[in-house]
């Protein structure tokens, strides 16, 4: 897969170290048509190359949009572009999110931190095909109200009525009238009938799997919860091994897993 | 009286619960509403009473000097609020305050207790919800101080 060159259309400020790329294909070449889920390998040469989860909406074609957090040696130089400059990119790669496989069902999209910016793609998707699924809950948690992402987006989305909108901070700085506590809390709250519910869940690993424990409390059958995995992807085609987690590659089996195929391998040491 | 035993009957923390033990609650139950920004109980406080929140949104602070009061939890709709009651020295340990208009349903603590001293099967099925909310919000507390969003996750 070779990269192609796209140029940085806009760069949106999210949070202290998270930004916002919109990024224009350079050539007809560079492809920004993509599934909810799927991520991309962004390469600036000299800094090295990432692997970032599409962040914007599938039915936009002209922009490609990545949500990156600035903590590595290639994300902090991309965190430092402007608008004209160029990068490459290869991809997409990886599966999906089972959206359109959910349709006729509850969903509950649950987000911890970056999380929400794999898991935005799908909330777009099933938004624009609203009258195709029963309940819709979106559940999404921060370490603090400065840590919210989309935060204009959130407040919309609250305000719709055929949508259950929760967020929650784990340390109310600044002013912060929402809830407080961590994502799993407000798991109960969530209007949906656990028999007919597909979840999508993304955020770090450890907050993955306590947060399947309490959709399990809720008696969510594992076959219907949907993580997503990112360790270590170097290449995005499966040669390099470095995503390796027991039989699986997760840049080509994954990053979106169905929990109960997965499970035995989460949480494993040494793997 | 019915109503509050159809309200009794379908908060989540009673789910399971004898029917009759619902009927004998409900006579003891006593509505209450605290408007948005109202304190319901104080820090330090005596420990009097067991609410069933029904409708709103509380935050559970703890005051502080220099930052005010910091909220370190919230809790709302067919949740409980205050287990101190249950357990000397019977104060409050933190301050609760309702963000939102919040309805809810209040036991006398003391009246509670006597029922699940000479009930045991009443405190038992007490203790066991208690408990349950207890070991989450700990695990909660716990989940929280590991700062999940940090890098090193």
């Amino acid at each position: 897969m070779l990269p192609h060159l796209f140029r940085v259309h806009q760069v949106h400020r999210e949070t202290v170290d998270t930004f916002t790329l919109q990024l224009d294909p350079v050539d007809e070449r560079g492809a920004v048509s993509f599934v909810p889920g799927q991520f991309n390998m962004l390469y600036l040469p000299g800094a090295g190359e990432v692997p970032i989860s599409v962040s914007g909406d599938p039915a936009q074609a002209k922009h490609l949009t990545h949500t990156i957090r600035s903590v590595g040696a290639v994300t902090k130089v991309m965190d430092k572009l402007k608008r004209g400059d160029l990068l490459a990119v290869r991809g997409p790669f990886g599966t999906h999110w089972p959206v359109e496989e959910a349709e006729g069902n509850d969903i509950v999209i649950i987000a911890g931190g970056l999380g929400l910016a794999p898991l935005r793609p799908a909330f777009y998707q099933v938004l624009s095909d609203r009258e195709k699924y029963n309940k819709v809950v979106l559940l999404y948690g921060a370490r603090t109200p400065q840590d919210l992402l989309y935060r204009h987006e959130l407040e919309r989305w609250r305000g719709l009525l055929d949508v259950q909108v929760e967020v929650t901070v784990d340390s109310p700085v600044g002013g912060w009238h929402g809830d407080v506590g961590v994502i799993t809390t407000l798991i109960p709250r969530g209007h949906f009938d656990p028999a007919r519910t597909v979840a999508l869940v993304c955020g770090p690993e450890i907050m993955m799997r306590y947060t399947v424990m309490e959709l399990e409390k809720r008696e969510v059958s594992q076959n219907k919860i949907f993580v997503s995995i990112e360790r270590n992807m170097k290449c995005a085609t499966g040669f390099c091994g470095h995503c390796q987690l027991g039989p699986i590659f997760i840049c080509k089996d994954g990053p979106i897993f169905r929990f109960d195929l997965v499970k035995d391998w989460l949480g494993k040491r040494d793997i | 009286m019915e109503n509050f035993e159809q309200l009794l009957a379908a908060h989540s923390f009673f789910k399971g619960i004898d029917a009759k033990y619902i009927s004998r609650l409900a006579e003891q139950a006593t509505p209450v509403s605290f408007k948005a920004g109202e304190y319901i109980f104080h820090q330090s406080e005596k420990a009097r009473q067991f609410y069933l929140l029904n409708e709103g949104k509380v935050a559970v602070e703890v005051p502080t000097l220099v930052h005010g009061s910091i909220t370190i939890q919230t809790t709302g709709q067919n949740e409980i609020l205050g287990w101190s009651w249950l357990f000397p020295p019977y104060t409050w340990h933190f301050d609760a305050r309702a963000m939102e208009a919040t309805n809810a349903l209040v036991f006398d603590g003391e009246w509670l207790r006597g029922q699940c001293e000479e009930d045991h099967e009443l405190g038992y099925a007490f203790m066991k919800r208690i408990s349950e909310t207890v070991v989450n919000r700990l695990q909660a507390t716990r989940l929280q101080l590991l700062d999940v969003y940090g890098i090193h996750f």
